[in-house]
């Protein structure tokens, strides 16, 4: 990114510090809440008849 | 030195009528690209695809498959059914029917990002589609999914294409770009629930793709499908470019993953030209190993190379980024260009993570985001992997209505990163890059739509009135006919044939 140090991957062998250079940008992290307020509504968005539902879809080969 | 190039992606999407598992497949696509077709009327719904110059059976090692040994399937220069639907968008995109599938292929963008952008937008042509036929009353309902397996046996392909130059040798591309597909998937992969072709072994893996391929080298797409396709149709001179069609990659949504994969491929490529790979990373058994690792989303499977030593795909990986980090920075310091620094940064940021905490990459890559909520439906449900619910989640990530796609659900909530806003999306929906040539069709197209009888990669063929024969512009290097080239032409020609009066003189 923009106005980031470059550094090069062999540096994550040297000191902890460098073992994990910063994502390039400023990333929230991934909480166990937002997989628990997606799942409190996947019953909602999911098709009903799971079953029947995936047996359904039947495709023709593509390239 | 760049990840900067041009190039496409090409997605067949999953197409079924729920309900009515005895429709006809084509119809149903041939229905998908004619009801976002139909409304833009001259605009984009008459010109038909122009054939001449499509070549699927010359293979890249030098030679010609005969085509009466060929499998129809191969015989892509001729439609199935001179009724299916094809037509050629603004943006300079081609929909139609391939293979009982609705293609969207993108327009030729010039870098990465823009291939996200583009890509995302025949999100949205598909989603329109969807739409219009649900709104017809007299239409049953059809889904479309951005997917590459029915977990019953059944593939279909999202390709992506890149420009190189043809003096690389052939046999350089498949010893250095073989390991990186191998590996590729650990940022690529889209998951999917089920082993095997037919999806029958129990088990999450990395890839849609990866247990449809069978042989390291090869000109088919439909069957025995090669790591490495060697498809020799260049779409342009073909004494200067080759158009390296890659079929081994995953329909990814998430917007990083599309963008690493296209960025890090291109960087790939670019070293093969120059030469410049220090080390072979060559993989024994490359298609076990490719299996392999996509069944192993701990990310521990030990790879053998050929020089003896051992390796798991990140470090494989790894190998990659150092050779071409170090190249980059051997050849240009830190004058870069942005986008080349910023895949190198971000590569480099998702390999350290996936060793770390895969989980951690879940705002980014399909596979991880997609195994989280995999994995906390089943200890919520506690359920096996062969559960219905699961293989119907796995489904469902690839709708394409937002509604009930569950990438677009974790996109509302915020819960992924994106690279190009909504706005930007919106707009590539009707309007071409502007840096490819890609620029002249869709221009002509927008402008010119009701006089253009024809159009393909390379040329755009127009029927002005009062002119007895059609008249064919070739546009055989990709890139010219890009905005700063004819932007200022098109403006001023308000008609066709001002048009083609301007570009005779």
């Amino acid at each position: 990114m923009a106005g980031q140090e470059q550094k090069t991957p062999k540096d994550r062998d040297g000191e902890p510090d460098d073992a994990a250079p910063p994502p390039p940008q400023s990333q929230a992290q991934v909480s166990g809440d937002d997989v628990d307020a997606i799942l409190d509504e996947i019953d909602d968005v999911l098709e009903t008849n799971a079953e029947e539902f995936v047996k359904g879809f039947v495709q023709k080969g593509g390239q | 030195m760049s990840a900067r190039r041009i190039m496409g992606i090409e997605t067949e999407y999953g197409v079924s009528a729920p309900g009515d598992p005895t429709a006809n497949a084509m119809l149903l696509s041939s229905q998908v690209v004619n009801a976002y077709a139909a409304p833009l009327g001259s605009r984009a719904g008459r010109a038909r695809w122009d054939y001449e110059d499509e070549a699927p059976l010359r293979d890249a090692r030098g030679w010609e498959f005969p085509r009466d040994a060929a499998d129809p399937s191969q015989l892509t220069d001729s439609p199935d059914d001179p009724g299916l639907a094809n037509v050629i968008l603004t943006n300079g995109a081609r929909l139609y029917v391939d293979h009982a599938h609705p293609e969207f292929s993108s327009p030729e963008v010039s870098n990465p990002r823009d291939a996200v952008l583009w890509d995302k937008a025949g999100e949205r042509v598909m989603l329109e589609a969807v739409r219009r036929i649900a709104a017809n009353p007299g239409l049953g309902t059809v889904n479309l999914y951005k997917n590459n397996t029915d977990n019953k046996g059944a593939s279909y392909g999202t390709h992506e294409n890149y420009l190189m130059r043809r003096d690389t040798p052939f046999a350089d591309i498949v010893r250095h770009l073989t390991p990186f597909f191998v590996t590729r998937q650990v940022i690529a992969g889209a998951g999917r629930v089920g082993r095997g072709q037919d999806g029958t072994g129990q088990g999450f893996q990395i890839s849609q793709r990866a247990d449809f391929f069978e042989v390291e080298v090869g000109l088919e797409t439909t069957l025995k499908r090669p790591i490495i396709n060697t498809r020799d149709e260049p779409h342009a001179s073909a004494d200067r470019f080759r158009r390296l069609h890659v079929i081994i990659g995953d329909a990814t949504q998430c917007e990083v993953a599309t963008y690493l994969k296209m960025g890090t491929t291109a960087l790939v490529l670019e070293l093969i030209e120059e030469k410049a790979f220090t080390r072979d990373l060559a993989v024994d058994r490359p298609v076990p190993s490719l299996h392999a690792v996509s069944h192993d989303p701990e990310l521990k499977t030990l790879l053998r190379l050929r020089d003896g030593t051992t390796a798991t795909a990140v470090q494989v990986q790894w190998m990659y980024l150092e050779q071409i980090s170090s190249y980059v920075t051997g050849r240009l310091g830190d004058d870069a260009d942005e986008q080349t620094k910023d895949v190198l940064a971000r590569w480099e940021s998702v390999l350290t993570r996936l060793e770390s905490d895969p989980m951690s990459c879940a705002r980014e890559l399909d596979w991880v985001a997609k195994l989280r909520l995999l994995q906390g439906f089943r200890q919520r449900e506690n359920l096996s992997w062969d559960a219905a619910r699961l293989q119907l989640i796995d489904l469902q990530w690839a709708d394409v209505r937002p509604e009930k796609g569950l990438y677009h659900r974790l996109a509302q909530r915020g819960q992924v990163e994106r690279l190009v806003s909504d706005e930007e999306i919106t707009a590539a929906v009707s309007i071409p890059p502007e840096d490819t040539r890609a620029y002249f069709r869709g221009r002509c197209l927008s402008r010119y739509g009701e006089h253009v009888a024809a159009a393909s990669w390379d040329s755009v063929i127009f029927d002005v009135p009062g002119r007895g024969a059609l008249q064919r512009v070739p546009t055989l290097d990709p890139r010219r006919g890009t905005r700063d080239h004819v932007g200022a032409l098109i403006d001023r020609c308000p008609t066709a044939a001002e048009l083609l009066d301007a570009l005779a003189t």
